[in-house]
């Protein structure tokens, strides 16, 4: 398998790769909203072209999207209903009853994506341990769907008390819908989430329900036109959890696609880690909106399995809808080029969250933005050049950015505008650098050991400051940084990861019974992978791991614990495991304590065939700019800086900072005392001086 | 100190609050730190004024260590303080209102000077006595209590404090783990400032504390400066212990600052809701903090425009020995008297009152006879739930949405997998905003019984029972909330709203938690939202003979 497409699409771009024999040819081109899978027919057409491949000549294409995410945010999903035990339907929307704002007394909480009225209370009940109480009425259903279909219901949810524990009742419902509504697009809580926490599960579940219908008609209808253009190769999407999946499994559980764009990112970081034999790395993913910081150990990103879909204040944790699913785990701050820079009474500099987007952008894009963003202190500070930004698509202006840095920030605090820019830059990177360490510290990592991979369009702008404040030495600059996501797929493992509840105390462990539930989650998964192609009997192929969610007993949180590298399955190896992660997190353990179990997890993980391990310079890329000489501002006094194009870096030299290295969608800055290297793979290789 | 530098280290010893009080979540024993987030971290400078304060955490805890630090000082002069030395103390007066509120003082050393203070508070679960809960009948009757204190004299542990308080309390390793926590979330934050002052080379927090101070102060000040000057009085009625009790106050606004009195509060209690005065301090503060300069950073200067002061004896400023347990009970209901009277000068910013104090009922199993052990398998939880908000000018209330306290609720299925209860119904009660221009919002009823049959015990601290939350401009009350038992059989049996009681043998338990209050005539809301009510069925028209 040697020749790959791999397609982003983004809330702008969408990003199209061609990988040959570890050639790389790359194009963006506009999102097409109205019927997506349009703009990413353009884009295939244009990399085709200029590759000279012939579509019948494709072994596989990766895809990744931000659709159903973008569905979610937008509330632009099907008009779905939520089946429910009687007694909870308003479960999604008291959530957990509590404010994300402390101080603000007009916060709102997130709209439920089912109104109250499609939410029904079926008679029934299960218990935790799966027995039932009270049994399914089948009657209720048959009225309650009758006048959900007349009111234009076309997805449901299916989320009963504990279902997770015993999903008989759950099975029923969904075999009276597919005999007697057929045209009912149907998610069950007990397939998309099988875990304890009832707000969760249906939270994801409705979630799920929501964007089903909207993702499967976009998916066969891509499907189709790529078989119409001739291409017949299998198509595997990016998930949030870092790795590929099939597109029926990417239809049945729509929800597992958000996110997919950053997973791609971390997945790219990852994959340079590996061949750079990197025991430790922080990825640093920088765009128009938000800077995404993930943590990857041993060529692994940081995995969780809660994330929140659309955080509508600030960014805050709680102000969005909540989905278990697989994820990898990053802390995203809204700190990125747009985000605006304003100074409040209390005379300090405050960056974002809100940002100028790209349209009006940053006042130095003249396109009516008043405001002053990070991309206009860039400009400011001379790490920006105004000719030939984002490929030369915009002219940027050095004396708007001017105007409005000193009218906004300057005046205000009596800078004159280098300085105010200065402390623009200053503050947006430290909010990063904060925000890095305290992720590292919520999993009791450590950062100053880290090399950071630096991605995203304006990342390479940044990074070599934000390392320094995190203590550390070196920052790679990938090739294509502007085109991440798309290149990560290309990277990404296949993966499936399933997840089951069944809450077991330790002290009453019952083995045998999580052997059982383990095998047939593997053959669950095994599914996946097979018919994504992977010969899962390949045992060098195939990884597999499993976790624990557990936790003392009456405590709030589970922490996961990794399970293969126990030797036994008894309760004294559990123990020991959950004490080592325990451990690593808190410190310290509670001898005698019980100890409780809540969730399963198991995922299996095989590379893609035919995978390349060079991150060959693309083509499209041919730099207008010149070599030459720039002043930038360092704080105190204006300093003479190289100019490269970074299609002339020559791989044997050495070369120092004060420097700028210019490419079509990026720009790196290299200060004084730090010095650069150019890898094979043209990865831009910075080594910070002067610290310990 | 030039202005960057101030911008820098600024925000960096707000993130330095804040990672404190994550480690401080992350390595909490007790659920409701870990959960509800009941705790707060903080930094001080060498004159025991806070500098900064971690967002997390709720506003009880917010407020009430802030003063703290400075009492620590008049006992343990800086001068004697050593490296390695960390202070603590669970005194309800000196610390946050009650025992089970550990806080511990850090001094942090530079070139062997003390140039600065963390402190941290948490909630330990338990600290012996008759455990948490109202029913006590003076302090000493709840529990140990330890006066400020060495935990750790030159980095060498207080043992026989240790062994003091282990063998005082139920669950000894929580609380000595608990104690760890808050000492090793100080010593995050005495890391992190010494990181910080190295990088940004600054000798100590002198200068910069004064300008954060004085920012501060300045920032509060030009906000109560936009307001009318005067006195503003209000009055508000709750259930109490077992009689009604008054809270009264008279916010006093000039240029001075805000000044809230509680002249005209009931006098203390026989039993544990009883309030002091740090606790009234802290909540009443926050009130005024939701409306006026709520974006500036909470700190020594922008507290000191606020001046919270009550008579000696009355329930908010009660004095050793009463019990204090409780405390909470009363002390969220503070907010809702302080907006009260800040309506009269802020009318378009004021919320209506909502239900206010959360519904934190203990369930615990009863004791059976052997022969009957499934039905008496022994359990404890203490789920949370709220009722509804009072109305926004602008906007509804929250349904269901905890305020003042920034707790979270607990899982029916967690609570089902915990315990042998069911949860039958955790759902909207319809009809219990209080109608308005702008409704209040909702409260729930919770339905629960016994897995199998057994009698189970509930132990009870809910308010507004008798007394609802109310409306205002013509917006009717909320309604308020209801505890009864359902049987068989028998006729509906309404409990008291505080104290503990047995349900009987396969019965049911029912709570509805109160709504809040509505905002002005219900007959000018708008026709689409009123229609949205019905139609979701949060407004039924048997309730509303105007429709």
């Amino acid at each position: 398998m040697s020749i790959r497409l791999s397609v982003d699409i983004g809330g702008t771009f969408t990003d199209v790769v061609l990988s040959q024999l570890g050639h790389l040819t790359t194009t963006k081109v506009l999102t097409t909203h109205a019927d997506p899978a349009l703009g990413v027919m353009t884009g295939i057409g244009a990399v085709l072209e200029r590759s000279a491949v012939s579509p019948s000549q494709i072994d596989l294409v990766l895809h990744g999207t931000t659709l159903a995410t973008n569905a979610l945010i937008e509330r632009r999903g099907a008009p779905t209903a939520l089946l429910t035990t009687a007694g909870h339907r308003d479960v999604i929307e008291m959530a957990s009853e509590n404010r994300f704002e402390q101080y603000d007394v007009n916060i709102d909480r997130p709209a439920p994506l089912v109104p109250r009225r499609w939410r029904v209370g079926v008679p029934e009940r299960m218990t935790f341990d799966g027995q039932i109480l009270v049994p399914l009425d089948q009657s209720v259903l048959t009225s309650a769907l009758d006048k959900l279909l007349s009111e234009g219901v076309k997805a449901v949810a299916i989320g009963y008390f504990h279902s997770y524990a015993n999903a008989e009742h759950e099975q029923q419902t969904a075999a009276l819908i597919a005999q007697k509504y057929p045209q009912l697009s149907v998610s069950r809580s007990s397939m998309v989430c099988p875990e304890i926490r009832e707000y969760e599960r249906l939270s994801t579940t409705v979630a799920n329900a929501y964007v089903k219908p909207l993702m499967s008609k976009y998916l066969s209808s891509l499907a189709e036109q790529l078989r119409s253009r001739g291409i017949k190769a299998q198509v595997l999407m990016m998930t949030s959890g870092g790795g590929l999946t099939t597109l029926a499994a990417a239809a049945e559980y729509p929800i597992r696609l958000v996110e997919s764009g950053p997973a791609g990112g971390a997945a790219l970081a990852a994959d340079i880690a590996r061949a750079a034999k990197l025991d430790q790395v922080l990825s640093f993913d920088m765009g128009g909106t938000t800077a995404k910081i993930c943590l990857i150990d041993q060529g692994q990103p940081q995995h969780s399995r809660s994330f929140e879909v659309d955080r509508s204040y600030r960014f805050k944790k709680g102000s969005g809808l909540p989905v278990r699913i697989p994820v990898v785990e990053m802390v995203e701050i809204g700190a990125g080029g747009g985000s605006i820079v304003t100074v409040d009474p209390l005379q300090r500099i405050q960056v974002g969250p809100a940002s100028a987007g790209s349209e009006p952008g940053p006042a130095c894009y003249g396109r009516g933005g008043e405001a002053v963003t990070v991309t206009d202190a860039d400009v400011v500070l001379g790490h920006l050049i105004p000719d030939g930004f984002a490929g030369g698509s915009i002219q940027l202006s050095a004396a708007r950015a001017e105007v409005a840095m000193g009218s906004s920030v300057g005046q205000a605090l009596g800078l004159d505008n280098q300085q105010a820019a200065y402390a623009a830059a200053q503050i947006v990177e430290e909010n990063m650098a904060s925000a890095a360490r305290a992720h590292a510290s919520e999993w009791g990592k450590a950062l100053h050991e880290r090399c950071l991979i630096a991605f995203g369009g304006a990342a390479p702008l940044h990074a070599v400051a934000l390392a320094s404040k995190l203590k550390i030495n070196t920052v790679r600059v990938p090739p294509g940084a502007g085109v991440g996501s798309a290149l990560g797929f290309l990277r990404a493992p296949i993966r499936f990861e399933v997840v089951r509840s069944r809450y077991m105390r330790l002290g009453g462990l019952q083995a045998a019974a999580v052997a059982a539930m383990f095998a047939e989650m593997r053959a669950e998964a095994a599914q996946v992978l097979m018919d994504a192609g992977v010969d899962v009997a390949a045992k060098s192929q195939v990884r597999e791991q499993r976790q624990a969610y557990m936790r003392y007993a009456g405590q709030g949180y589970e922490i996961a614990v990794d399970l293969d590298a126990l030797s036994t399955t008894d309760e004294a190896a559990f123990r020991g495991g959950f004490e080592v992660a325990y451990t690593k997190l808190y410190g310290r353990t509670i001898p005698d304590m019980d100890i409780e179990v809540l969730s399963w997890t198991l995922a299996l993980t095989a590379p893609q065939l035919g995978q390349i391990e060079s991150l060959a310079t693309n083509d499209d890329d041919t730099d207008k700019h010149a070599t030459g000489e720039r002043e930038l501002f360092d704080g105190q006094t204006w300093v003479k800086a190289q100019v490269m194009p970074r299609a002339q870096l020559v791989a044997t030299e050495q070369y120092a900072g004060p420097m700028l290295v210019i490419e079509a969608q990026t720009t790196t800055v290299i200060p004084a005392g730090a010095c650069l290297e150019i890898e094979q793979d043209g990865t831009l290789l910075i080594t910070l001086g002067g610290r310990p | 100190m030039n202005e960057l530098k101030i911008q820098l280290a600024w925000n960096r010893l707000l993130a330095i609050v804040e990672e404190q009080a994550q480690v401080l979540m992350r390595t909490a024993f007790s659920t409701v730190v870990r959960e509800a987030g009941d705790l707060s971290a903080g930094v001080f400078n060498v004159s025991g004024d806070m500098l900064a304060q971690a967002v997390t955490g709720t506003p009880g805890h917010v407020n009430s260590m802030a003063d703290s630090v400075a009492k620590f000082l008049r006992k343990f002069p800086l001068s004697t303080l050593m490296p390695g030395d960390v202070l603590l103390t669970n005194d309800p007066w000196d610390g946050t209102g009650h025992l089970n509120d550990f806080t511990v003082v850090t001094p942090v050393f530079r070139d062997s000077r003390c140039i600065a203070l963390f402190a941290a508070t948490s909630h330990v679960a338990d600290v012996g006595g008759r455990g948490f809960g109202p029913d006590a009948n003076d302090v000493f009757e709840e529990g140990l209590c330890i006066p400020m204190s060495y935990l750790f004299k030159a980095g060498v542990r207080n043992e026989v404090l240790l062994d003091i308080l282990k063998a005082n309390v139920r669950d000894p390793m929580v609380a000595e783990g608990d104690l760890y926590s808050l000492t090793a979330c100080n010593d995050s934050g005495a890391t992190a400032l010494r990181d910080m002052l190295d990088d940004l080379k600054l000798h100590d927090l002198d200068a910069l504390g004064a300008v954060i101070l004085q920012r501060s102060r300045s920032a509060m000040l030009a906000k109560v400066a936009e307001l009318q000057a005067g006195e503003y009085a209000y009055e508000m009625t709750i259930d109490g212990y077992d009689t009604p009790v008054v809270l009264s106050a008279t916010v006093t606004v000039s240029a001075e600052g805000i000044g809230v009195d509680f002249t005209g509060t009931s006098p203390v209690s026989a039993k544990g809701i009883n309030v002091p005065l740090p606790y009234t301090q802290a909540y009443a503060s926050f009130g005024v903090r939701c409306l006026v300069g709520n974006d500036v950073p909470n700190n020594a200067g922008s507290l000191s425009v606020i001046h919270v002061t009550a008579p000696a004896d009355c329930l908010v400023n009660a004095r050793p020995p009463r019990a204090v347990s409780a405390r909470h009970a009363i002390g969220q209901m503070l907010p809702d008297v302080v907006l009260g009277c800040l309506h009269r000068v802020l009318p378009q910013a004021v919320p209506a009152e909502g239900a206010s104090c959360i519904w934190n009922p203990v369930f615990m199993s009863t004791l059976g006879a052997e022969s009957d052990r499934l039905a008496h398998l022994p359990f404890v939880i203490n789920p949370i739930f709220n009722g509804g908000t009072g109305a926004r000018p602008q906007k509804d209330g929250l349904s269901t949405t905890a305020f003042p306290s920034g707790v979270r609720t607990t899982s029916c299925e967690v609570n089902e997998a915990t315990s042998p209860l069911i949860f039958w119904r955790k759902e909207y009660t319809p009809d219990s905003g209080g109608a308005g221009a702008l409704r209040g919002g909702l409260g729930q009823t919770i339905e629960i019984s016994h897995r199998f049959g057994a009698p189970f015990i509930v132990s009870k601290m809910f308010d507004r029972i008798r007394y609802p939350a109310r409306g205002r401009a013509g917006g009717a009350d909320g309604r308020p909330g209801r505890v009864y038992v359902m049987q068989e059989g028998e006729p509906l049996r309404d409990l008291p709203g505080k104290g503990r009681d047995v349900i009987p043998q396969g019965a049911r338990l029912i709570l509805q938690t109160p709504g809040g209050g509505g905002v002005g005539d219900p007959l000018a809301r708008d026709a689409e939202k009123v229609s949205a009510d019905l139609e979701a069925g949060l407004v039924t028209e048997r309730d509303d003979g105007d429709f």
